[in-house]
């Protein structure tokens, strides 16, 4: 079934926060011209807008691998930022450590994490304090 | 329900772009300044009234399937976000009133969709 598989790369600049999004409405719109599911296409870009935009405002920026089979949807985004103290605490919805910089531009409404685990069949969060975060996504597209 | 056209009357609104969408119907509504609070909740055809005028509005939008956005007090998004909303076919219009008023009045005049918080 490998030709079945779609696989899509993207780096995720943190450079210039206007662009942070762009990733995920790649995905959308891969996931369109594939002929998805409506309901799931939005569950994928929501929660990978999601963590894209919590690498960027939280940890500099990273990297997002995706592969798309027949079955589910596998979104994994890494980054190199500060880590998460308390994976537990940061799954609270409302729980946030954004500055009030990063509340003005719209997010760090303590969301980010509650949202991605809402919308998405599995998750996996494995964070290591100075190392980095690497958030896994799973949506499936049979179930 | 309510068409965009009766939104831009009664919220006395400027059309900045997708003036080819006013007869499409709108259901449901949400107003924030917190992006990922409006991604909490699903909804169907949907207006988000929002005092923040970054590009990301768009990009949440986008994700949600969102198809018309309101900016409130007066606030004017910068061109490259109302290009981006063009680009994406998302309609934006800009009102003078205050967020609290503005759901207020859409709410009254019939957009009564909630989304639902599992």
């Amino acid at each position: 079934m490998s030709d079945n598989v779609v696989k899509l790369h993207y780096d995720i600049d943190a450079e210039d926060f206007t662009t942070a999004g762009e990733a995920s409405s790649g995905v959308k719109k891969t996931l369109t011209r594939l002929g998805v599911n409506p309901e799931v296409i939005k569950r994928v870009s929501i929660a990978m807008y999601e963590a894209e935009i919590n690498a960027v405002i939280h940890a500099n920026g990273g990297v997002a691998d995706v592969e798309i089979t027949p079955e589910r949807v596998t979104v994994v985004i890494s980054d190199r930022g500060p880590g998460i103290p308390n994976v537990d605490k940061a799954m609270t919805p409302g729980w946030s450590t954004a500055s009030n910089t990063v509340r003005e531009l719209g997010f760090g409404a303590g969301m980010g994490l509650p949202n991605m685990k809402r919308y998405t069949d599995e998750m996996y969060v494995e964070s290591e304090v100075g190392v980095g975060t690497k958030v896994t996504l799973i949506v499936n597209i049979v179930s | 329900m309510l068409k965009v056209s009766e939104i831009v009357k009664i919220l006395d609104a400027e059309v900045l772009t997708g003036h080819e969408n006013m007869d499409l119907e709108i259901y449901s509504g949400c107003g924030a300044d917190l992006m990922s609070d409006v991604m909490a909740f699903v909804k169907e055809s949907v207006i988000l009234c929002t005092g923040l005028v970054n590009p990301q509005v768009v990009r949440t939008a986008e994700m949600m399937d969102i198809k018309v956005l309101c900016f409130v007090r007066g606030k004017i998004p910068g061109e490259a976000v109302i290009e981006l909303a063009k680009e994406k076919g998302i309609t934006v219009i800009a009102t003078q009133q205050p967020l609290f008023i503005c759901c207020g009045l859409l709410y009254s005049n019939g957009i009564k969709g909630r989304g639902v918080w599992d």
